[in-house]
């Protein structure tokens, strides 16, 4: 048990039921805080952040420097108000009791930031934007950065998914297939392994429309590692499991869907995500080049008008969008391999 | 197909096929050089015979469980299910490996039900997979993943997975091969009531001498591949057998001096 956590339990819960529940937690860190003591820092960290949005004058024109520092006195209050409520909250004031150090730090961060760019200037203008800025792109220039996040994700779906559904089945195939893999196994790799990116001119000409070149390019890139380890994973099924399946009875469809692809599901999944990584590569790249919406194309046109908020605006979206489809897949994943010991948590 | 559900009241010779092994040879091409590995092997296993296959290591016992089951055609000669030639894997004949091949992904339920999902008739037959479960005692752990199990109880998934196809031929591919001693000892016992309660006929390949008299009707002994049979033992006692018998005793002597191991005794 940490000394955290020790800590803790002796100030708020002084009872062994208490101190057993917060253990689950296992936190360790090095520090031996009074009561909740990070969150009380957190907290005060937040209202420093607020005063020092206020404290001195913008050197630029921002409008929404003080709807960041009531925010930011919210969240100090809200901190405050949870921490000493504390176990009565229950699974909210350990959320919360886990999350305390990150809050502290970010808050000192912001701080930092807000300082250095809009009141001191220490970073130059206008390539490093001040927060309040970055939240005026948000609450002024919404409309256009949502119809971005949607071009963004449709597309994203459309080719990924057409990506992983083409590349699962010829991967099958290739594995299961002495046949099929003649044939499609020297194209795999003459194909391939070309960056899906380099294919972005011929496809923007041949492809009826920027989106379905776009479509296809999201779609071979997601393909090629999804053929491969899929491909690997039906090949790598120990004999003994078909022998196994086959003394029971099973046909050849069965040894198929049955024991070859459950069996490889593993690989698919290392698959999907090496996928998912190249196809967000090819997805910004497209819309920066050749499809006139989505979040890369945002990106384009910000840097066009020196807009670098909006540029910082868009990236933190971005991330979060990539970040959250990737918690998906791992989500995804963990429920149809909780028969596997010790995965990966993202 | 019904056996499971009138354990109890079979008699031991109307459950069990018979096995005929008529003047099967076996072969495996390797860099292409050809390795003989069965040499002209023939023996009958009457319906509801318990028959142990003893023989040096890697001597082709398990090859010849491979065409039992048919998960090989033989080079030469016919293997035949009361009376009929074996073309292919049926679950009729169902075989239990040295490992115990659970499937990792499915519960012990699940691997359980394999037969009968593989054959199509689960959906109406699911109590037969819960009756093995509890034959072998494992109903507590139904949706436990393998990897959770240990390596006896693994061993006894793998062999309920086998029983719930009613078996007429039960093949044993070295079931104890991996597990400890005293596991090993509980589940001979546990192997021998199940052979006793459902009557099927069993085709065990072991190393061990002592498992071999403590749980056959009749032992083979085979020679160095190319596998030939050395001798054909009866093992005249009737259960249950108990492992300090003096006539066992010297029937392992005898067995272990057919294998020129008996140096030791």
């Amino acid at each position: 048990m940490s000394t955290y956590s020790v800590s803790k339990a002796v100030a708020i819960a002084q009872s062994a039921e208490e101190g057993a529940a917060l253990s689950g937690g296992s936190l360790s860190l090095p520090v031996s805080f009074p009561s909740g003591g990070i969150g009380v820092f957190a907290s005060l960290a937040w209202v420093g952040f607020g005063v020092a949005c206020l404290w001195w004058p913008d050197i630029g024109d921002w409008s929404r420097t003080r709807e960041l520092a009531v925010a930011a006195f919210i969240l100090s209050g809200a901190i405050f108000v949870i921490t000493v409520a504390g176990s009565r909250l229950g699974r909210l004031d350990a959320g919360l009791q886990r999350r305390a150090p990150w809050l502290l730090a970010l808050a000192l961060f912001l701080t930092l930031w807000e300082i250095a760019t809009a009141k001191l200037a220490w970073l130059p203008l206008p390539f490093f934007p001040p927060p309040q800025s970055v939240i005026e792109v948000y609450t002024d220039d919404l409309p256009k950065l949502l119809d971005s996040v949607f071009a963004s994700v449709k597309l994203q779906l459309g080719g990924y998914a057409i990506g992983a559904a083409v590349g699962f089945l010829t991967g099958v195939s290739i594995g299961w297939s002495r046949g099929v893999g003649y044939w499609v196994h020297p194209v795999l790799r003459f194909i391939g392994p070309l960056p899906a990116t380099a294919w972005l001119p011929i496809a923007f000409f041949t492809f009826p429309s920027s989106w379905s070149a776009s479509t296809f390019l999201i779609a071979l890139a997601t393909g090629f590692p999804v053929t491969v380890l899929t491909w690997s994973g039906v090949a790598s099924v120990s004999n003994a499991y078909y022998d196994v399946a086959r003394t029971l009875g099973a046909k050849p469809s069965f040894l198929v869907l049955k024991v070859a692809i459950p069996a490889a599901l593993p690989h698919v999944f290392v698959g999907l995500f090496m996928g998912l990584g190249s196809s967000f590569a090819v997805l910004v790249v497209a819309e920066m080049i050749g499809v006139k919406a989505g979040l890369g194309w945002y990106l384009q046109w910000a840097q066009g008008w020196a807009a670098y908020a909006n540029m910082y605006a868009a990236l933190i979206v971005m991330s979060l969008l990539c970040s959250g489809a990737i918690t998906l897949l791992f989500r995804a994943r963990d429920h149809l391999l909780v028969w596997q010991k010790g995965v990966v948590k993202w | 197909m019904v056996a499971l559900a009138r354990a109890g009241q079979a008699t031991p010779d109307t459950a069990g096929a018979s096995l005929d092994v008529e003047h099967v040879s076996h072969a495996f091409d390797i860099d292409g050089a050809v390795l003989p590995v069965l040499d002209d092997v023939s023996f009958g296993v009457k319906p509801g015979e318990f028959v142990a296959l003893l023989g040096p290591s890697g001597c082709g016992k398990s090859t010849l469980l491979r065409l039992v089951a048919g998960l090989e055609p033989p080079r030469a000669g016919t293997l035949r299910e009361d009376g009929e030639a074996i073309t292919g894997p049926f679950p009729s004949r169902v075989v239990v490996f040295q490992d115990p091949t659970l499937f990792p992904w499915r519960t012990v339920w699940h691997n359980v039900a394999l037969g009968l999902e593989a054959q199509g008739i689960l959906k109406s037959q699911r109590h037969r997979v819960d009756a093995a479960l509890d034959l072998v005692g494992l109903s507590g752990f139904r949706n436990a993943y393998p990897h959770q199990l240990s390596g006896g109880m693994a061993q006894r998934v793998s062999l309920a997975r086998a029983l719930v196809n009613d078996p007429r031929i039960l093949v044993l591919d070295e079931p104890l091969g991996k597990l400890d001693s005293l596991t090993r000892i509980s589940m001979q016992t546990e192997i021998l009531s199940l052979w006793q309660r459902t009557g099927f006929t069993a085709l065990l390949v072991t190393h061990d001498v002592e498992e071999a008299v403590f749980l056959a009707n009749r032992v083979l002994v085979f020679s160095d591949r190319p596998a030939r049979i050395k001798a054909d033992i009866a093992v005249d006692r009737p259960y249950p057998r108990h492992r300090g018998d003096p006539y066992l005793a010297d029937l392992r002597r005898n067995i272990l001096g057919l294998l020129g191991l008996d140096a030791t005794w």
